[in-house]
């Protein structure tokens, strides 16, 4: 529905009476924006950097948005914890409440369609049409994920027929805490759609966001955070990446690490340290370009564990 | 004691199928070659300490040759060849080795020390399965669920270790010939030979030159394997400390990888369990082939209320485990496969009683010559000490007791290995129960140590990443 005129004429049933002047009041003292502070994610709560830092973020066009938490090192390894903590209720939870949860998520994001937009347009400079249609892809790929829940074991999992007497299968399960770099330049969709997957399969995140273009990140946070998804299960910082992936790279207690975002640079330095407690590494594939395309089970599959389990048969 | 009342005779497999050759080359691009750059070394029999041969040790130039004719196989030959002729090429192998079953089984005991009970029926028809099962994958590659046009990474450096030396080539090799990779096979410096008798196979199966090659040496021979910028896969299976280092070395690379590591398994018995049954299972969990196993159940967590008679039927059956001479049929347990690992068990045991665990082994008498270690179980053992927690790889099993569910699982999980774990019960639901909660690649319930080329093993959190076996393990081989 296209926005209504400010000046309409009165219609037949409206009352006839002239044009009321605008209280003075008013004009003297116009009313001022109640301004968010964005604040990190962390265990389900909304704290600021232990560090007491921020950060400027700035629009496109270089004009100052808001201030985002510049998390520390200690709020990572805070974060982990509070993975850690959440993973066995997220793993444990049935696929079709993962599902449900997962879907809710959806549900609130296109209710806060034109806020993504909006944040989406400012930080990554694209017109408003542009950023809706990256926040409407956004949706409808959480959407795709949830789906996935409760299928994912259909399709990675195996009814094994070995040589013998024994029943054999095998089913994916979540790998565990899982360290995410999101994508710099795609502030929603490039999230979700590194986000999501890493959710679907049971895992927990943690997540350092675009540094440059944090908001939608911290936006999706308070989504996240209405959606009935357990705090923990999904973390989410804003800072430097340069100085927090490698936190969570060297981290004993991630299991595995997504380095979509990180740069070539970066991405040599994290994968090194990944290998300390043989870390599952998803590497940036050079071959994508954006996050426009069709998703695949790739992101899925890439941090599920295969597990097989023998018993013999007989009477 | 049984033994001074019924006295096995000697039954000795004979050596006569085995013909060795008093030296071996390398085997690059369809032939066996001398090395250029590198130098030799000798495989001994870890029973005996005889000199088996003589074998070639893969220099830089040498992995630099192979990994070239690799890719040349794989540019013009192997990679554009129809899956299913592919397919016949494996069949070939397959056949081949159960030709040659008792000859690769004798090899395989004089050269890595099991006995050869093991390796005829274990080790040589599960590798010939193995080849069998992959070379039907070949041509149905599309229908693996992994998408629609998946198509092979290239050339494949694959390093294994000398527990299982042929299992582990095929492990290795079948997956990644039938998604039309081209091989460089290194395998472990103490066991060669198996490997090398396969090429001879490969040769006999008419594969063309270059799809397969296999580079003899020691870790420097691995490392140049591992960092030659032709490789575009690299597949290990060996220790934890060694994965580490390659995957640090593939960071930022184009390579892929997957490892199968070490293991700290815990092998759990609830008050339920048929106890005869369970025993065996004990047993086969550490004692198969010396307990020179990743996946080996080398830790008991047996339920307190049953720990003594568990214990106590253990040391009975350890009493009748023959060990010796590896090729004598009625042998149970063979030799070490090395000094160096008879010292890692000896140092690992040392601690065990240096921590004030009870230190228990049946009477045997080890023979004079040969690397031996006799069957050994601690008790009294504390989560903390080293025996609990570090990978012996040898015949050594820790016995650790638990109230409750809860509290076996989390002694099992307590570990940073995840590669298999054992569950012995009668009830069903705890069954399923433990299996949802151990967190480890494999679970035997009711049994252990169960192979098959169909069944994907593999390892969670440091023992590695990736699958071998089964659909999962076509996964490695193909970009999809």
């Amino acid at each position: 529905m296209p926005d209504m005129p400010t000046t309409e004429p009165a219609g037949p049933g409206a009352p006839p009476t002239a044009p009321q002047p605008v209280p003075p009041v008013t004009r003297e003292h116009p009313r001022l924006a109640v301004q968010k502070t964005y604040k990190l994610y962390v265990g389900g709560a909304f704290p600021r950097s232990e560090s007491g830092r921020s950060y400027a973020v700035h629009a496109a066009g270089g004009a100052h948005l808001a201030n985002a938490a510049h998390a520390s090192r200690k709020d990572v390894r805070d974060a982990v914890a509070a993975a850690r903590r959440a993973c066995a209720r997220w793993s444990a939870a049935t696929a079709y409440n993962r599902g449900q949860v997962l879907y809710r998520v959806a549900e609130m994001l296109e209710d806060r369609r034109e806020q993504f937009a909006e944040l989406v347009a400012a930080g990554e400079g694209v017109a408003h049409h542009a950023a809706l249609a990256a926040v409407d892809a956004a949706v409808d790929r959480w959407v795709w994920y949830a789906g996935w829940a409760d299928k994912i074991a259909q399709i990675a999992g195996s009814s094994n027929p070995v040589a013998g007497p024994y029943f054999n299968f095998s089913l994916p399960e979540p790998t565990g805490v899982v360290g995410v770099v999101a994508p710099q330049e795609s502030s929603l969709l490039g999230l979700v759609s590194v986000l999501a997957p890493v959710l679907t399969s049971g895992n927990a995140a943690v997540v350092v966001a675009s540094e440059l273009r944090p908001l939608p990140a911290v936006a999706l946070a308070e989504v996240l955070a209405t959606s009935d998804l357990p705090g923990g299960v999904a973390n989410i910082l804003t800072g430097r990446t340069a100085e927090l992936a490698p936190v969570l790279a060297r981290h004993r207690d991630v299991d595995a690490l997504d380095l979509a975002g990180a740069s070539a640079e970066i991405a040599v330095e994290l994968e090194q340290a990944a290998a300390d407690n043989v870390k599952r590494v998803l590497r940036r594939d050079p071959a994508e370009h954006g996050w426009d395309g069709e998703p695949t089970p790739r992101r899925m599959l890439a941090f599920v564990e295969t597990k097989t389990v023998w018993h013999p048969i007989g009477v | 004691m049984p033994s001074s009342l019924f006295t096995y005779a000697p039954a000795p497999e004979s050596r006569s199928v085995v013909t060795l050759r008093p030296r071996y080359g390398l085997f690059v691009d369809g032939e066996f070659v001398e090395p250029r750059d590198g130098s030799t070394f000798t495989t001994v029999s870890p029973s005996s300490e005889e000199v088996l041969a003589e074998v070639a040790a893969a220099g830089p130039g040498d992995v630099d040759r192979a990994v070239a004719a690799a890719a040349r196989a794989q540019r013009d030959t192997w990679g554009p060849m129809p899956g299913k002729e592919r397919a016949k090429y494996l069949f070939r192998i397959a056949r081949l080795m159960q030709e040659r079953s008792r000859e690769l089984a004798v090899l395989e005991s004089m050269d890595n020390g099991k006995p050869i009970r093991e390796a005829r029926d274990v080790d040589v028809p599960l590798a010939a399965a193995h080849f069998f099962y992959y070379a039907g994958w070949a041509d149905k590659l599309a229908y693996a669920g992994l998408g629609p046009s998946p198509r092979p990474i290239g050339v494949a450096g694959q390093i294994v270790p000398w527990n299982f030396p042929l299992l582990m080539a095929a492990w290795k090799l079948a997956p990644a010939l039938a998604a039309g990779n081209t091989c460089v096979l290194k395998p472990a410096e103490t066991t060669p030979l198996s490997a090398l008798l396969l090429a001879e196979i490969v040769q006999q199966a008419g594969l063309p030159p270059g799809v397969v090659n296999v580079v003899t040496g020691a870790g420097d021979t691995g490392a140049a394997l591992v960092a030659h910028p032709g490789v575009d896969k690299v597949a290990f299976t060996g220790s934890t400390e060694v994965g580490k280092a390659i995957q640090r070395t593939l960071a930022g690379s184009h390579k892929r990888l997957t490892l199968e590591l070490g293991g700290k398994a815990a092998n759990v018995v609830f008050d339920d369990a048929p106890l005869s049954q369970a025993v065996e299972g004990i047993v086969n969990g550490i004692f198969f082939n010396q307990g020179h196993v990743c996946c080996a159940g080398s830790r008991l967590l047996v339920q307190e209320s049953i720990a003594d008679a568990v214990v106590e039927a253990l040391k009975a059956r350890l009493e009748t485990l023959r060990l010796g001479d590896p090729l004598d049929k009625n042998t149970d347990i063979g030799a070490i496969n090395s000094p160096g690992q008879l010292a890692k068990i000896e140092e690992l045991a040392g601690s065990g009683e240096a921590d004030g665990a009870t230190r228990w082994s049946p009477r045997c008498a080890l023979p004079e010559r040969g690397y031996w270690f006799p069957p050994t179980i601690f008790t009294g053992v504390a989560p903390a000490f080293r025996i609990a927690r570090e990978e012996i790889f040898g015949p050594v099993l820790s016995v650790l007791t638990f109230r409750t569910p809860d509290e076996a699982v989390a002694k099992a999980n307590n570990t940073t290995y995840g590669l298999s774990a054992g569950v012995w019960t009668e009830k069903g639901s705890r069954i399923l129960w433990m299996a949802q909660h151990l967190r480890a690649g494999v679970v035997w319930a009711n049994t252990f140590n169960r192979f098959d080329p169909t069944s994907p093993f593999g390892g969670y959190r440091e023992s590695g990443f990736g699958r071998e076996g089964g659909r999962h393990g076509l996964e490695a081989y193909l970009d999809a």
